[in-house]
């Protein structure tokens, strides 16, 4: 097996205080080895099949591809365990933190999906949790904070900038630059320092190896287009990733376009940002002309930042993925359409994906929809944005 | 020791600027600071500050009280969003002078008004170099104001090499980091290509005033010193006029950033400012020649 790429095209890299490179380099060589260990990848393997419940269905959503005038399969990671596609993630670098033996695990959350996923791994391998998190994001993720604490996670709550998922980053990444020899680092999406978007990828990969597995099943071919939502990029680099060495198939990545992009109350920063570094890499990013990163924003936490994997930027420039964005008011609409569709409450990040698929009905085949996750964590944000009380 | 060279004055003034028709690089004119404290006996003081904290005027006028108080170098840091290796009394003081309306300029201004005076080495994030231009843009701006060089805390070895060249050919010395968790052979190989002088992080952690220096630092500064051919100067937890000394006893250089960036956030005027940090750093100069 190859090596772990550190840089993607000119994108990646390792922009971070020179205190973390050893444990970059450590975690580096500790994926290598494990994910060619038939112990670790057999343990692996029992777990995603019996504690996450993999394969997660590919599921032939009979009514929305009636509404879309195209046939359309879900890839049901809101059926994962804890709810969201994050766990694939969480999981597996909890096993390689009790691996490289540092009893203490930090993460940071948006939505909340990603720290429950790692508290949840924490208290199957019985590792310390601490999950950091901020205000804005503990306000109108409620549900998952009180699921962190229940699993035995402290939620450590960041007050910093816009206090919601950039500055929960930052706020881990100090802890570990402070604690890096006892504690490992859980990002919950594929950016960062390498070689995180490289590992946060190959341990996402599993959705899209079994939803190209499950397309040849059903249809006999693969999908015309594969769609995801986009934050970091976890659940789109991971159905993506399998399908990239297959050109006929169109991947298109789903950003938010917030208030719209020409606002600057948006999460696009494949489709309106710059190059620069965030969080350790050179990607694509929110930023000013004076370098500083912008404050992001989304109607949906996990949507809600100013960066994103560089794999995602590289994808970009060679015209493999294609970038599109929908606004808050879009994905709060899809988000109660495909409710009522199909008896499936989508997480309003994958509402983008869906509200997308919306407006762009397919042409040929079929196409494959990355439902990253379920959405009752945002019932109450939904029905506070739409102004619908219950019933409504 | 060259007797001749000592300017035999109390500590706490500064000797009055050499008048030079002859245009030095910023290395020469870290290593000159350097020289002339090791000649003086002690290591050499250079307190950090924020530009723009909490104001322009402030900030102008901190830097002046650097001057006059006995600093041998200036760390300027440059006001940016997301400063990861800056723990909570510099982040806020980051996030106040943007909030002031700090750009580059205001740095590159406070820069300006000393760098006749002292050597300034600008500490400054990775994304703003690359925002302004990129590394040989960024190094012109930096060296028209005076600065002899630059420290970026998120460029580490294996990041940094087009950077270093392009501030070489404009005579901007680029200055690395060793950390505690740095292996041996990486921080031989730091120190290899150090310009100016090697910054060594006194612990694990972000930036931030510490009750102690810690035990292993010693043997720390000493294995750096034995790699490097620059000067070798410790940051990050010094916040005493005793640790300064402690610290000033094994290195060649002591930073002085979060004590002095919360003296400077207390005070309400620029005058107020001027005093706080030149109370405390009369005291350090005095203590390290001790
Ligand atoms: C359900 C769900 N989907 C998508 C995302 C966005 O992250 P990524 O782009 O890494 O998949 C999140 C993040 O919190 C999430 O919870």
């Amino acid at each position: 097996m190859s090596a772990i790429e550190e840089r993607f095209g000119p994108y990646g890299g390792r922009y971070v205080p020179e205190t973390l490179i050893a444990a970059l380099d450590e975690l580096t060589a500790a994926w290598i080895e494990a994910r060619e260990d038939a112990d670790f990848v057999a343990r692996l393997e029992l777990l995603r099949r019996d504690f996450i419940g993999r394969p997660t269905p590919l599921y032939l959503a009979q009514r929305l591809s009636e509404r879309v005038g195209s046939k359309v399969y879900l890839k049901r990671e809101d059926l994962a365990h804890t709810g969201a596609h994050k766990i694939n993630n969480a999981l597996g670098q909890a096993l390689l933190a009790e691996r490289m033996g540092k009893p203490r695990v930090i993460a940071e959350t948006g939505a909340g999906q990603h720290g429950v996923a790692t508290a949840t791994a924490c208290a199957l391998l019985g590792l310390e949790c601490v999950v950091y998190m901020g205000t804005e994001d503990i306000r109108r993720q409620a549900p998952n904070v009180e699921r962190m604490r229940l699993l035995g996670a402290e939620v450590a709550p960041v007050e910093a900038g816009a206090r919601t998922l950039k500055e929960a980053v930052s706020a881990a990444i100090r802890d570990w630059v402070a604690n890096v020899e006892t504690t490992h680092y859980v990002i919950g999406s594929a950016v960062g320092p390498a070689p995180y978007p490289a590992l946060v990828r190959d341990l996402q990969r599993v959705i899209g190896e079994e939803a190209r597995e499950q397309s040849l099943a059903a249809e006999g071919a693969l999908p015309a287009r594969v769609i995801a939502c986009v934050g970091g990029g976890s659940n789109a680099i991971g159905i993506f990733s399998p399908f990239v060495a297959d050109a006929e198939v169109a991947l298109i990545g789903v950003e938010a376009a917030g208030e719209g992009l020409d606002t600057l109350r948006h999460g696009a920063s494949l489709g309106a940002g710059s190059t620069g570094v965030l969080h350790g890499s050179l990607s694509a990013v929110l930023a000013d002309e004076e370098g500083q990163i912008l404050e992001a924003h989304s109607v949906s936490a996990g949507l809600d930042y100013p960066g994103v994997g560089p794999e995602h930027a590289q994808l970009r420039d060679t015209g493999r993925a294609t970038y599109v964005s929908i606004s808050d008011r879009q994905a709060l609409a899809a988000f109660g359409r495909l409710s009522r569709l199909e008896g499936i409450i989508p997480a309003l990040e994958s509402s983008h994906a869906i509200a997308w698929l919306l407006e762009n009905p397919g042409e040929s085949g079929f196409d494959v929809l990355c439902l990253s996750g379920r959405g009752d964590k945002d019932l109450a944000e939904y029905l506070e944005q739409t102004g619908k009380g219950a019933g409504g | 020791m060259t007797p001749l060279s000592n300017s035999g004055e109390a500590p706490g003034s500064h000797p009055p600027a050499p008048v030079t028709a002859v245009p030095t690089t910023g290395e020469e004119r870290i290593a000159g600071a350097f020289r002339e404290a090791r000649e003086e006996g002690r290591a050499a003081l250079m307190p950090y500050m924020m530009a723009g904290f909490p104001d322009r005027e402030s900030s102008l006028a901190v830097a002046a009280a650097y001057v006059d108080s006995g600093a041998d170098l200036i760390e300027l840091g440059v006001p940016f969003s997301d400063p990861l290796a800056d723990g909570p009394t510099i982040h806020d003081a980051a996030t106040k002078a943007l909030e002031a309306g700090a750009t580059l300029a205001t740095t590159l201004e406070v820069c300006r008004s000393v760098s006749e005076r002292i050597p300034v080495v600008l500490m400054i994030y990775a994304n703003m170099v690359f925002a302004h231009g990129g590394a040989a843009e960024f190094a012109r701006l930096a060296r028209a104001a005076g600065a002899a060089g630059a420290i970026i805390p998120d460029l580490p070895l294996g990041e940094a090499e087009d950077v270093r060249e392009a501030f070489a050919a404009a005579g901007l010395a680029l200055v690395p980091l060793v950390a505690p968790t740095t292996p041996p052979e990486r921080r031989a190989r730091i120190c290899a290509v150090a310009r100016g002088f090697v910054y060594v992080v006194s612990t694990v952690g972000t930036t931030g005033e510490r009750a102690e220096v810690p035990a292993s630092l010693a043997e720390l500064v000493a294995a750096t010193k034995a790699d490097a051919v620059t000067p070798v100067a410790v940051g990050f937890g010094i916040g005493t006029a005793a640790q300064a000394a402690e610290v000033g006893r094994i290195a060649d250089g002591v930073i002085v950033g979060s004590r002095l960036v919360r003296a400077t956030a207390g005070a309400g005027s620029p005058q107020a400012a001027a005093d706080a940090v030149a109370g405390f750093l009369s005291e350090a100069r005095v203590a390290l020649a001790e």
